[in-house]
């Protein structure tokens, strides 16, 4: 990582350190009033904890023109990108889409191509609905390893992750207090539950942690929907297509509505947002992962609606294309982020469970 | 003038916490409000935006506040800071009005928090903003925008016309061009002078050159100055003011809260020719914090360096410049710019003075005191033996000044003849009408929420 990234982050802390105002907002700080020095695995681990709402800038006496000219949530969305950057593998991929929209439009593109070619070159034999158009195991073949490689190329960054913020072992209390609190979005509520300051300047709102919710649980309803697909057609020897009352089209067709709505809502608050109080380089790059995140939404919305027409199956290579290239950039792009998040919550719930052990802070 | 379609009913001048409480109130009981904020809009706020807390007086448990804090024990404690030297029914006023102060201020957006870290003395006195002063600011300048208040920032009100019993015309620039308003009613809510060091230097003479001011470069006191000058009635005395040992090495103005040093309890503290001057020890820091101050105002140079070893250094809250280091006590020295061998004979004469240290405690009065020296070291007295050495430089770090306004119980400002129909005031332009000396950590906050409440109220009255 740039070491005046570091640099600028470690100033900005202990003046933070040495002012404890913003205590209250969200988990950063109480985890940052603990150290008396940063290492570079601190800041590290300070900058994932980072939510990014925005409460402590807002509410800085420092911030320029003030001559300490502290912007905090911008010097750890700096930190945060380049550490995903670096413990990406491989990292030139990271680097390559992390900050990059136009990288991740052509990787969708790409992904079109894939899959136009690979309906051309593998015509199914027979087969009902989608599977006339390509044939369960072509798709199988594609996203099978789409889906895996991605996989284990997270779990070597979060291992790295891991030990660069001082190892050690986890406990399933730290996992589950991670997800609990990322289940609820908790650091996005501002510490007095009014919620953030995002995108009308110092006015404290839950819209973003309202969309990102939207976006998350859409996610997850979506890809529970394909795991009870496959269940349904490995185990129950049912295949596709189902009808509207089955569960994988349940929690799909409601999942999609609120991915979609979801990324429509972050890009539109993206837009309003303060670009100078994030990582400004990464702002193509992360509207480029939520457009090709809504598209995969609408695309999959637009092909359960229309799957009886004629635009089934250019529907059909457009939606697949979408997913392979989402799939095999989630390591690369802003969807890494929430594994990263993950990790860095665990690590924090890991350093309360050492400070209760030890009997607490150190100082008056 | 710009903006406003017909001339405002209330003048506020000020933009920090009292002159937003006067305008809020004033707006909700019906009146136009102009507020006329001398600094740019990133500066508003006045010193607010470097406060973190409001002393509360509680029956019982309130919002983040336990246990309950009675108006007796308020008062005392008041008491004893300014050594008698206040007013007892303007005091009283402030004290009791404060409880229903607090949900007030939560209702018109301000959050609060429990303590925070390194303050638990004051858990039960004060109740913390969440996000310190700044953000109680923001919060207030969104409910006066929702109640059609306006307000013009960089607009530097130059004089306010007298006439009689009351204000006929209030003059002020904004970006470079000249403006007059006439109110029904003006509320100033625009600080004390510290800002201004002429007017300082005229107070205490060449030391206060030395003086760092810890809050905003503007409350320069030019309102104050033009009222007192015509004859409007004031109160206090112009040396007075809260001031606290801070960083030496902090910005001239503006440094806030990241500049305060809390090692002293842990220290020996020396002047310039290496002597000690008063007891480091003699209570926990947030009791004392406001007597250093001047205490190093009366010290050659108006500066004190702090002395600590390796013991001592994670026992305090961390300084935002690092301390400077040395192996031994002579290079410390050379390294401050202290005579070292003078040094070197005050740390041994220290060092012999202090006896049993087993009962060092660092967050109460533990009793470990020195034997036969002078001043004594009656609290925390250990040794300073243990390589390597740190040093801070400490100097006066002025928040407010006293000398301001005279009010009565409704924020009413008066001349000689009476009081001025149409002219409050609020805030620590009037805190000296309460503080004759010394002060009460959060007590300028509630001072500020009390009379500005009390003056946007009787403005509002006024205008009607």
């Amino acid at each position: 990582m740039q070491a005046e990234l570091l640099h600028e982050a470690r100033r900005q802390a202990e003046i933070c350190n040495a002012c404890r105002y913003c205590e209250g907002y969200c988990a950063v700080f109480p985890a940052l009033h603990r150290e008396r020095a940063f290492a570079d695995g601190d800041l590290t681990q300070l900058a994932n904890l980072c939510h990014n709402c925005r409460g402590c800038y807002y509410a800085c006496q420092y911030t320029a023109p003030h001559e300490f000219d502290l912007n905090l949530p911008r010097a750890l969305a700096e930190v945060r990108q380049a550490s995903w950057e670096d413990f990406a593998w491989p990292a030139p991929l990271a680097r390559a889409f992390q900050r990059n929209g136009l990288m991740i439009a052509l990787a969708a593109a790409i992904g079109f191509a894939v899959l136009f070619w690979a309906a051309r070159t593998f015509l199914p034999a027979g087969g009902d609905g989608f599977y006339a158009v390509m044939a369960h195991g072509t798709m199988i073949a594609i996203f099978l390893p789409a889906f895996l490689l991605p996989l284990a190329s997270l779990a070597i960054g979060l291992r790295r992750y891991w030990r660069a913020t001082g190892g050690g072992d986890i406990r399933l209390s730290d996992v589950a207090a991670a997800f609990g609190s990322a289940a609820k979005l908790r650091n996005l509520t501002g510490g007095h539950g009014d919620g953030c300051n995002f995108e009308d300047r110092d006015r404290f709102s839950h819209a973003r942690r309202h969309m990102h919710q939207a976006v998350m649980y859409g996610f997850l309803l979506c890809f529970a929907a394909t795991s009870v697909a496959t269940l349904m057609h490995y185990a129950l020897d049912m295949p596709a297509p189902y009808g509207f009352w089955s569960l994988p089209k349940l929690l799909g067709v409601s999942g999609g509505v609120l991915l979609t709505l979801g990324c429509a809502g972050m890009v539109a608050l993206k837009l309003r947002a303060d670009r100078n109080l994030g990582a400004p380089s990464a702002w193509g790059g992360e509207i480029g992962f939520v457009l090709l995140l809504g598209f995969v939404a609408l695309s999959g919305l637009l092909l359960y609606v229309l799957g009886q027409t004629g635009l089934m199956p250019a529907l059909l290579v457009a939606h697949l294309g979408a997913v392979l290239a989402f799939f095999l950039l989630t390591p690369f792009t802003k969807m890494a982020h929430g594994f990263y998040r993950l990790a860095a919550l665990a690590r924090e719930a890991a350093n309360q469970r050492a400070v209760r052990m030890t009997g607490g802070e150190t100082g008056p | 003038m710009d903006g406003m379609q017909a001339s405002p009913d209330v003048v506020v001048i000020g933009g920090g916490n009292a002159a937003l409480c006067a305008a809020i109130t004033a707006a909700e009981a019906g009146a136009r409000v102009l507020i006329l904020e001398t600094a740019p809009e990133p500066y508003r706020g006045g010193n607010s935006r470097h406060t973190r807390n409001f002393r509360c007086m509680h029956r019982g448990p309130l919002g983040p506040l336990t246990d309950s804090y009675s108006e007796d024990e308020y008062l005392a404690d008041l008491m004893k800071v300014t050594d008698g030297r206040t007013d007892d029914t303007l005091a009283r006023l402030a004290i009791r009005t404060s409880e229903e102060c607090l949900p007030w201020m939560e209702a018109r957006g301000v959050r609060f928090q429990p303590s925070l870290s390194g303050t638990l003395s004051l858990a039960r006195t004060n109740a913390f903003f969440l996000g310190g002063g700044k953000s109680l600011v923001n919060a207030y300048y969104r409910t006066a925008a929702g109640l059609g208040v306006e307000v013009l920032y960089e607009a530097a009100v130059t004089h306010l016309n007298l006439d009689g019993d009351r204000i006929a015309r209030v003059d002020y620039t904004c970006r470079g061009q000249s403006h007059s308003v006439s109110p029904m009613s003006v509320v100033v809510a625009s600080g004390g002078f510290q800002a201004d060091l002429e007017w300082l230097t005229r107070a205490w003479g060449a030391a206060a050159k030395n003086f760092l001011i810890r809050g905003t470069p503007y409350n320069r006191g030019v309102v104050l100055a033009d009222l007192l000058d015509q004859g409007v009635e004031s109160v206090g005395d112009p040396t007075q003011c809260h001031a606290v040992a801070i960083d030496g090495r902090a910005p001239k103005y503006d440094g806030g809260i990241v500049t305060r040093l809390d090692c002293v309890p842990f220290s020996i503290v020396v002047n310039r020719d290496a002597q000690r001057f008063y007891d480091e020890g003699e209570d926990v820091w947030p009791k004392r914090y406001a007597i250093w101050g001047r205490l190093v105002a009366a010290q050659p140079q108006q500066v004190g360096y702090v002395i600590i070893d390796a013991k001592s250094l994670e026992l305090f809250m961390p300084s935002v410049f690092p301390p400077i280091k040395a192996d031994t006590l002579e290079d410390l020295a050379q390294k401050m710019d202290l005579p070292p061998a003078a040094l070197r004979e005050t740390v041994d004469e220290f060092n012999a003075a202090c006896g049993d240290t087993s009962g060092f405690h660092p967050t109460e009065l533990d009793g470990v005191t020195t034997k036969g020296l002078e001043p004594p070291k009656t609290n925390w007295a250990r040794p300073i033996d243990t390589p390597p050495y740190y040093g801070y430089s400490l100097r006066t770090g002025v928040t407010f000044t006293y000398l301001g306004l005279k009010v009565d119980e409704t924020a009413q400002c008066s001349t000689a003849d009476g009081p001025i129909r149409n002219l409050w005031a609020a805030g620590e332009t009037m805190a000296g009408s309460i503080l004759g000396q010394g002060y009460l950590a959060g007590f300028g906050m509630t001072i500020g929420t009390v009379f500005g409440r009390i003056a946007g109220r009787e403005a509002a009255a006024h205008a009607s």
